[in-house]
C-alpha cells in the first residue's frame, strides 16, 4: 500500500528574487489522499503547475509511477495518467455537460484524430463519459449547457472530466472552492471513496475537508514544506501552528 | 421568431440551386454567373470558418490559399494554352486544362503552404496571430506582383475555361453545377468534421486551452491540422474563382480579400455550417445592387456589419435561430 505513484524531487522555482517553490519533495502513495495546505501565497498553485506541466521548475524533477515526466508537456502528462481539476473551473462553457465529459474521453482514448463519425454517436466515448457523469451525480444534466450549470455542478463536472481519464493519480486544486456546506460535505464523501481508485494530491483551503480526508498533510509556507505528517501530527506541530493554523485559531 | 438551423440550411441550399435554374429558364446568364461567384466565395469562407469558427483562430491571411489556388490554375492552364514546358525541378510538365487535376494541385499546394505557415504562426495567438498571418499574406501578394513570368501585376489571362470530363464548362449553368456540387460535398464533409471527435476537440481547445491540455489533447497539433484542412478548402475555391474569371492576378492574394472572407463569416454566423454561404450570398447581392448604384457601397456593407456585431453576434443565423454563435 505504500507504492509511490507521484513524486517531486527537490523542486525549485524562482520568479526574480522570489522563491515560490523552495526545494519541495513530496510523494503521493497508492490509496492515499495527501493534502497540501498553506497560507495564501505559499506557492501551492505554483507547485501544482510544476507537477502538471504548466510551469518548468528551475531545479528538480517530477516522477509519475517511477517515470521522470519533467520534460513532458501538460498534455503528455495527462496521457501518462495525471488527472487534474482546476481551482477555477476550466470547462467548455458553450458546450453541453455531455460534450465536456466526452472531451475527456476523447483525450483518454487518443481519439482526437478521428475526423469522421460524430463524437456523440461513438458508443465507446459516450459510454465512458456517461459513466463518469453518473458517478458525480450529473447524469440528469447531460443535455444542459455548461454555462447554465450552477457553480457546484461545475465543480462536479470538473471532477467528472478528470474521471473519464481513469488517471493513475489525481491532482485537485481546491475542489471545494465556492461549494456550500452541503456541497462540500458531498464532495468530501465522494473524494473519500475515490482514493482507493487513484491517490489524490489535494490542495484545499477548507480545513474541515482536509482533516476529514487526508491520510497525510504537508504544510507549505513561503514555498517550503515545513512539515509532513498525519492530521494529528500536523495539529500537534508547534511550527505549523505558528506559521499557519495559529492565524486562524 | 425561432427558426430551426437545419431548416435554414435546407432553404439556403435550395435557394442557391433554384435561382440559377430560374435564371436559365428566363435566359439571364449573368445571374447564373453572379450566383456562381457567391458559391465560390462561400466555399472559400467555409474553409476559413474551420479555423475561425471551430478553432477560434482569426486568420487574416487566408487570401494566401485563395491566391495559391488561383495561381495553380493560372500556371497550369497558361502552360497548356501556350504549349510551353513548366519546369518543376524534379520533373517537367506541359501544364493541364483538366479541372480535377488543377483542383488537386491547388489543394495539395495550399495544404503544404498552410502547414508551413501554421507551424510558424500557431506559436502565437490573438492579435499576434492576426498580424503574422497578415504578414504572410502580404509576402505572397508582393511576390506575385513581382513574378514577371506570370504577368506580375497584370496577372495571367486564360482564354478558354478549363474542362471537366463530360461537361461544357463554358456554359454558365454547367460551370455553376460543378461549383455547387463541390460546395455541397465540402459542406457535408465539414459537417462531419465538426461533429467528429476531432471537431469536438478543436472546439474545446478554442473554448479552453487549459482544459484541452488537462485531458491530454495537444492544442498545437489540433490547430495545425485544422489550418491545413482549411487552407486546402480555400485553395480549391481559389482555383474555381480563377476559372470563373478566366483570369488570375495578385489581387487574389490581397489582404482586402482576407478581410472580406472574415466579413462573410461574421455576416452569416461564426462557426455555423451554412454561415459563410449566407454571408457570401448577402455580400454578392449587395456588391451587385448597391455597387450598381454607388461606388461607395462598402459603406453600406460596413453599416450592416456594424449592426450585426452590435446587435446579433451570431450573425444572420444567430438572429434567425435566437442563439448566439461561437464567440471569437
Amino acid at each position: 500500500m505504500s507504492d509511490v505513484v507521484l513524486e517531486t524531487r527537490g523542486l525549485v522555482k524562482r520568479f526574480g528574487a522570489l522563491t515560490a517553490t523552495d526545494d519541495v519533495s513530496i510523494d503521493l502513495r497508492t490509496g492515499e489522499i495527501h493534502a497540501v495546505i498553506g497560507p495564501n501565497g505559499a506557492g501551492k498553485s505554483t507547485l501544482i503547475q510544476q507537477i502538471c506541466g504548466g510551469l518548468v521548475p528551475d531545479v528538480g524533477q517530477v516522477f509519475l509511477q517511477g517515470r521522470d515526466v519533467s520534460g513532458l508537456s501538460t498534455a503528455a502528462r495527462a496521457q501518462a495518467g495525471l488527472g487534474r481539476t482546476f481551482q477555477i473551473s476550466a470547462l467548455c462553457m458553450e458546450d453541453g455537460v455531455l460534450e465536456n465529459a466526452v472531451l475527456g474521453a476523447i483525450g483518454a482514448q487518443g481519439a482526437s484524430w478521428r475526423c469522421w463519425r460524430g463524437a456523440l454517436r461513438t458508443e465507446g466515448l459516450v459510454a465512458r463519459a456517461e459513466a463518469a457523469l453518473a458517478r458525480v451525480g450529473l447524469a440528469d444534466q447531460r443535455e444542459v449547457r455548461c454555462a447554465n450549470l450552477s457553480h457546484g455542478q461545475r465543480r462536479q463536472l470538473e471532477v467528472a472530466v478528470a474521471l473519464t481519464l481513469e488517471p493513475k493519480a489525481f491532482v485537485m486544486d481546491e475542489p471545494m472552492a465556492g461549494l456550500g456546506a452541503e456541497g462540500s460535505k458531498e464532495m468530501t464523501a465522494f473524494l473519500d471513496g475515490l482514493r482507493s481508485e487513484a491517490p489524490i494530491l489535494l490542495v484545499e483551503h477548507d480545513m474541515d475537508a482536509v482533516f476529514a480526508l487526508a491520510d497525510r498533510i504537508s504544510v507549505l509556507v513561503y514555498g517550503k514544506i515545513i512539515a509532513t505528517g498525519t492530521a494529528d501530527e500536523i495539529r500537534a506541530s508547534a511550527a505549523v501552528r505558528d506559521a499557519y493554523l495559529g492565524e486562524e485559531a | 421568431m425561432r427558426v430551426d438551423e437545419r431548416m435554414i440550411n435546407t432553404v439556403v441550399i435550395a435557394g442557391l440551386l433554384a435561382l440559377p435554374l430560374y435564371a436559365l429558364a428566363v435566359d439571364e446568364p449573368f445571374t447564373i454567373t453572379l450566383v456562381t461567384r457567391a458559391v465560390i466565395l462561400a466555399l472559400a469562407a467555409v474553409g476559413l470558418n474551420i479555423v475561425l469558427g471551430i478553432g477560434g483562430m482569426v486568420s487574416f491571411g487566408h487570401a494566401v490559399f485563395f491566391g495559391i489556388g488561383g495561381y495553380a490554375m493560372g500556371i497550369l492552364a497558361y502552360h497548356a494554352q501556350t504549349f510551353t514546358v513548366l519546369d518543376l525541378g524534379l520533373f517537367t510538365t506541359g501544364g493541364t486544362k483538366m479541372m480535377p487535376v488543377i483542383w488537386l494541385v491547388a489543394m495539395v499546394v495550399s495544404a503544404v503552404v498552410a502547414l508551413l505557415i501554421g507551424v510558424l504562426s500557431l506559436r502565437t495567438s490573438g492579435v499576434y496571430f492576426i498580424m503574422i498571418t497578415l504578414a504572410f499574406g502580404q509576402m505572397f501578394f508582393y511576390f506575385a506582383i513581382s513574378w514577371a513570368q506570370y504577368g506580375g501585376e497584370d496577372g495571367v489571362s486564360i482564354y478558354v475555361r478549363n474542362s471537366f470530363p463530360g461537361l461544357n464548362t463554358l456554359v454558365p449553368i454547367q460551370f455553376f453545377g460543378v461549383c455547387f456540387v463541390l460546395l455541397c460535398v465540402v459542406l457535408f464533409l465539414v459537417a462531419q468534421l465538426q461533429a467528429s471527435p476531432f471537431g469536438l476537440a478543436l472546439n474545446g481547445t478554442r473554448q479552453s486551452e487549459a482544459r484541452a491540455q488537462a485531458v491530454g489533447l495537444n492544442p498545437m497539433r489540433l490547430k495545425l491540422l485544422a489550418f491545413v484542412i482549411s487552407g486546402a478548402v480555400t485553395g480549391l475555391a481559389g482555383a474555381l474563382f480563377a476559372d470563373l474569371n478566366r483570369f488570375v492576378s495578385p489581387s487574389m492574394f490581397s489582404w482586402q480579400l482576407s478581410g472580406e472572407l472574415i466579413v462573410l463569416i461574421i455576416i452569416g454566423g461564426v462557426g455555423r455550417l451554412i454561415g459563410p454561404v449566407i454571408g457570401a450570398s448577402v455580400f454578392v447581392t449587395l456588391e451587385h445592387f448597391l455597387g450598381g448604384l454607388t461606388d461607395f457601397w462598402h459603406v453600406y456593407l460596413g453599416v450592416i456589419l456594424l449592426c450585426i456585431v452590435l446587435f446579433g453576434r451570431g450573425g444572420i443565423i444567430g438572429l434567425l435561430t435566437g442563439q448566439e454563435g461561437a464567440h471569437v
